[in-house]
């Protein structure tokens, strides 16, 4: 077995995430796929760390989850701003952007 | 030389010649005065336009005699004003010129328009727009001495278009009569027709010597190829007979009647229309350069002449007779210029003569219109010498002046014409001698028929005249004037105005004697005065006893006659008819073709734009998946590249 | 542990760890992607999350992999599961999809995508060997990470404060609800307001009771037999009752 195998299953998760995000409509589980999309990133940037021998891909991986974590926050913000105008957390029920 | 005259005139016009731009300059103000004020200044805006063509006249007066107190050959004087145009290698001033025929022009625009002026106060009196009329005719004015003061062609061409517009605006004058907008019009129309040929002309000259100025363009016509001035003097001759009404664009000037009479005899007859006459002769050294050119000025004269008395022997409508006499004798004046030389000098002879003789009669033909209830059917005159003694003799100076019955002016300036025209060589000679000799017969003939049916014979009024009564001082007063000048003026112009010219403006040496070709002056001068008083004779003899009230069938020469010699039916089938039908094609190209190029385009992006909306949904989801797809597109494409 | 996690090749150990693991992440976030509970899937990331973590530090990153677990799962998740609290756990997906050919396409291209993107890093990789951060590790992970983050990666560490501070602002602005000034009332005000005159200081009766029928939208009766609009909620359809039908009904003899 080699490290590439962790970047095969980082591209599955990454792929199972971007899916989610096209068939869920609440918008939190929706969230969650795109956490998981940020998720398969990191476990690819450790492999990347681990195969050419520096922490850098480490520190990208920690950059990218205080990345995640501020836009959980405002994402999170943005969701319940939303269900509270419009009583829904489907993305389906916010489709003014064709106007 | 000419450069050398230059620079000592330019520092000689610091004297009072130095104020010569006040020509143009008072009767424009006055125009735009009258103008801007609006109805505030109905009241004297008569008056005030009368007394700036006045005061224009007595400056033209004290600048004429100051010119002519200068030496022979330096009588010129420039004015440089201002840079009117500076754009590249085009530098145009705002020049102006006052040498001997400009003066000329200056005395007989400023006096006949003095007169004309006067006697338009009487004659619009009851006109609730006297004050525009006299707005335009000031405008007129000012336009017509910058095209005459201009030292260079694009001077020239500003008056030309001034007096152009003020032309248009006058003949429609009494625009609610479609008569008179139709004819303002036409004239605007024909008038454009000939401006091309002008405009094209200064074109040329500038693309050749990068000037447009008379010293630079004349001091350098032998740089021009043949073929160049053949152009040039052809394009200036279309300018030329446009505005004078010269064939072929001679329609217009008959329907310009549709003005008020002294429109007619201002614009029409005395100064605008011999515009022409003197592009031809400030232009006298392009022309002399090509014999050819000045050939076809002479044919064109000598045809226009003709046309002119043939239409005019059939005509009833006694301002349309005048005008085509007008065409007629402006077709002498081209024949004069044509003819080159010092012949130059007798067409602005006739010219000047002309100008009075005519404005004489047109005013004299207002008057009568005023007594016949503005009726201009000669058919329906006749007997009122009794009635109008003034107008009748001032008729009559005018009718004996045309017709060229010595000592009147008309026999001084048109009988040496004809020598001229028989002074020839070859049958040139003889075609263009024995065609302005017909004209001269015709001329009598048809000015005879005007006068007789006109003053005597049995009276053929329509009933509604009951007493016909002369016209007030104020119109009366100019005719007595312009009839002394038609009386006088040939005899006294003939010989010093010719000095006045000759040396200065042709380059002709006084005293030279033409040599004659064809038949000797005496011989000419006898021809001439026999076949006038024969033409004169018949014309009496037939009109005496008055004519019929109604128009009578007649053969085919006098109907083409009556239609004016079908010139407007050419026009309409040469010119109006492809063109109508062209415009149509074009509508109909422009309406299928590239309408509907457009229209197609814009439906089918329309049509387009509406399917693709409907991919628009507004689901984000749908986005994501299209960015899902694009990713992997371009994951495709990467690894194309980097593998393939 | 420190040999292992300094091995550039794979052991038989981590060769155990990923095959275990590996599939279950996948299982978990295919469970994610298809639990109809919010709150199921939330509780399926977090164990993807799990296993992630387990990953990063059997590839010789323990801070990230720790941190992983502490940030992601400890508070991130956490946060989702209050918002789902608040929003409410009836906003489940409906499993009715709307967007025609939306699911066929998305797995579709899904598969396409991991095909291609999966294959190609193995593909690159796969001939290659892994150097190990047995020589970045030499000093401890955490002293190596925190040699480069305050040296190289100090502006951008700098950088991601103020973006934190930034989404915490947001965050409260967004959170916000404006009130009008002469909207807030104090506890004053309020009581002021419950016994002046003309306002009913009592406790208001429910819908519907003492009402002639059970619906929520009848209001109920006032004890002198009035209607009483304020025991409906303002939300509420008023039912416009006729004259016959707002009349007491005479059953007990009035």
């Amino acid at each position: 077995m080699e490290p590439g195998y962790y970047v095969v299953l980082a591209a599955v998760l990454f792929t199972i995430g971007a899916v989610g995000v096209l068939i869920r409509r609440n918008a939190i589980v929706l969230f969650m796929c795109i956490e998981l999309m940020l998720n398969a990133g990191n476990l690819a940037l450790v492999t990347f760390s681990r195969i050419n021998g520096t922490l850098d891909g480490q520190i990208m991986a920690f950059f990218v989850m205080v990345v995640a974590a501020a836009e959980v926050v405002i994402g999170l913000a943005i969701i319940m701003s939303i269900f509270r105008t419009r009583r829904s957390a489907s993305v389906d029920d916010a489709n003014l952007l064709k106007y | 030389m000419h450069a050398s005259a230059y620079e000592v005139l330019a520092s000689a016009a610091s004297g009072t010649l130095s104020s010569f731009w006040l020509l143009i300059v008072i009767p424009a103000a006055s125009g735009g005065i009258l103008l801007l004020l609006g109805r505030r200044a109905d009241r004297w805006g008569h008056l005030l336009g009368c007394a700036s063509v006045g005061v224009a006249f007595v400056l033209g007066l004290v600048y004429f005699f100051q010119l002519g107190g200068l030496p022979a050959t330096d009588r010129r004087a420039t004015l440089d004003l201002f840079t009117f145009i500076q754009v590249a290698a085009l530098k145009v001033d705002f020049g102006l010129l006052f040498d001997p025929l400009s003066a000329v022009f200056v005395l007989l625009i400023t006096g006949v328009g003095f007169l004309i002026h006067v006697y338009a106060v009487g004659y619009m009196a009851d006109d609730p727009k006297r004050r525009t009329f006299f707005a335009y005719f000031n405008i007129f004015v000012a336009a017509m001495l910058l095209l005459v003061l201009g030292n260079n062609y694009v001077m020239l061409y500003i008056g030309w278009e001034g007096v152009g517009l003020a032309s248009y605006l006058l003949i429609s004058f009494w625009y609610t009569r479609p008569s008179a907008a139709t004819a303002g019009k036409k004239a605007f129309i024909m008038n454009r027709v000939g401006d091309a040929g002008l405009a094209i002309a200064i074109f040329v000259m500038f693309a050749n010597l990068h000037t447009v100025s008379y010293d630079g363009v004349f001091a350098n016509v032998d740089r021009f190829t043949s073929g160049t001035t053949l152009a040039l003097g052809l394009l200036l001759l279309i300018g030329a007979c446009g505005k004078s009404g010269q064939f072929p664009l001679q329609a217009w000037l008959p329907d310009a009647m549709e003005g008020p009479t002294p429109v007619s005899a201002l614009i029409h007859a005395a100064t605008m229309v011999t515009a022409g006459v003197y592009l031809i002769a400030r232009s006298n050294p392009i022309f002399d350069a090509n014999p050819t050119a000045q050939a076809v000025v002479a044919a064109v004269g000598a045809v226009t002449l003709l046309i002119g008395c043939i239409i005019g022997c059939a005509k009833d409508d006694i301002k349309r007779v005048l005008a085509w006499s007008t065409v007629s004798q402006i077709g002498y004046m081209f024949l004069g210029v044509g003819l080159g030389g010092g012949a130059y000098a007798l067409a602005i002879i006739h010219l000047l003569a002309h100008g009075f003789f005519k404005a004489g009669l047109f005013l004299g033909a207002g008057s009568v219109m005023h007594a016949m209830n503005d009726q201009v059917d000669i058919r329906r005159f006749g007997g009122l010498w009794k009635y109008m003694k003034i107008t009748w003799i001032t008729f009559g100076v005018g009718w004996l002046a045309i017709i060229g019955i010595p000592p009147l002016s008309g026999f001084f300036s048109k009988e040496p014409i004809i020598a001229e025209a028989f002074d020839r060589p070859g049958w040139a000679g003889w075609v263009l001698g024995f065609a302005a000799l017909l004209g001269a017969g015709l001329t009598a003939f048809y000015m005879t028929r005007l006068f007789v049916l006109t003053f005597h014979g049995p009276e053929r009024w329509t009933d509604d005249i009951k007493h016909p009564h002369e016209s007030p001082p104020v119109m009366t007063v100019p005719l007595m004037l312009l009839a002394i000048g038609s009386a006088a003026a040939g005899a006294l112009m003939a010989t010093p105005v010719q000095d006045w010219l000759n040396p200065t403006v042709f380059g002709v040496e006084g005293g030279e004697v033409p040599e004659h070709v064809h038949l000797s002056h005496t011989v000419v001068t006898i021809l001439s005065i026999a076949i006038t008083v024969l033409g004169g004779l018949l014309g009496w003899w037939l009109f005496r006893n008055g004519t019929s009230l109604q128009e009578q069938p007649a053969g085919p020469v006098v109907t083409a006659a009556r239609k004016n010699l079908y010139g407007d039916t050419v026009n309409e089938t040469v010119f109006e008819k492809p063109g109508t039908y062209l415009t149509r094609a074009l509508v109909y190209f422009d309406n299928k073709g590239i309408d509907g190029l457009v229209n197609g385009l814009a439906a089918a992006v329309g049509g387009g734009s509406g399917r693709l909306r409907r991919a628009q949904t507004g689901f984000v989801r749908s986005y994501a998946l299209s960015m899902l797809g694009g990713a992997l597109l371009v994951a495709v494409a990467f690894l194309v590249v980097r593998l393939g | 542990m420190s040999t292992v996690l300094a091995a550039a090749g794979v052991g038989a150990g981590e060769a155990w760890t990923f095959w275990i693991l590996g599939p279950l992440a996948i299982l978990a976030a295919l469970g994610m992607v298809v639990a109809r509970n919010a709150v199921h899937s939330a509780l399926w990331l977090v164990l993807v999350m799990l296993c992630l973590g387990v990953f990063y530090v059997v590839q010789a990153g323990p801070f990230i992999g720790l941190a992983q677990i502490i940030v992601y799962t400890g508070a991130i998740m956490m946060l989702f599961l209050f918002v789902l609290m608040l929003v409410g756990r009836d906003a489940s997906d409906s499993l009715i999809e709307v967007l025609r050919g939306q699911r066929l396409a998305a797995v579709a291209l899904g598969l396409g995508f991991a095909g291609l993107v999966g294959a190609a890093f193995f593909r690159a990789l796969d001939s290659r060997d892994a150097i190990g951060l047995a020589q970045a590790n030499a000093e401890g992970n955490v002293q190596g990470i925190a040699a480069s983050l305050f040296t190289r990666y100090v502006f951008a560490f700098e950088v991601t404060s103020a973006l934190l501070i930034a989404a915490a602002i947001g965050a409260m602005i967004l959170a916000h609800v404006e009130r009008h000034k002469d909207q807030k009332f104090t506890q004053p005000d309020l009581m002021r307001a419950r016994f002046a005159p003309g306002n009913y200081p009592g406790p208001k009766p429910g819908p519907g009771v003492y009402a002639t029928s059970t619906s929520v939208a009848t209001p109920g009766l006032l004890p002198d037999g009035r209607l009483s609009d304020r025991t409906i909620s303002p939300i509420l359809p008023k039912r416009e009752l006729t004259e016959a039908e707002s009349t007491p009904k005479a059953t007990e003899g009035r």
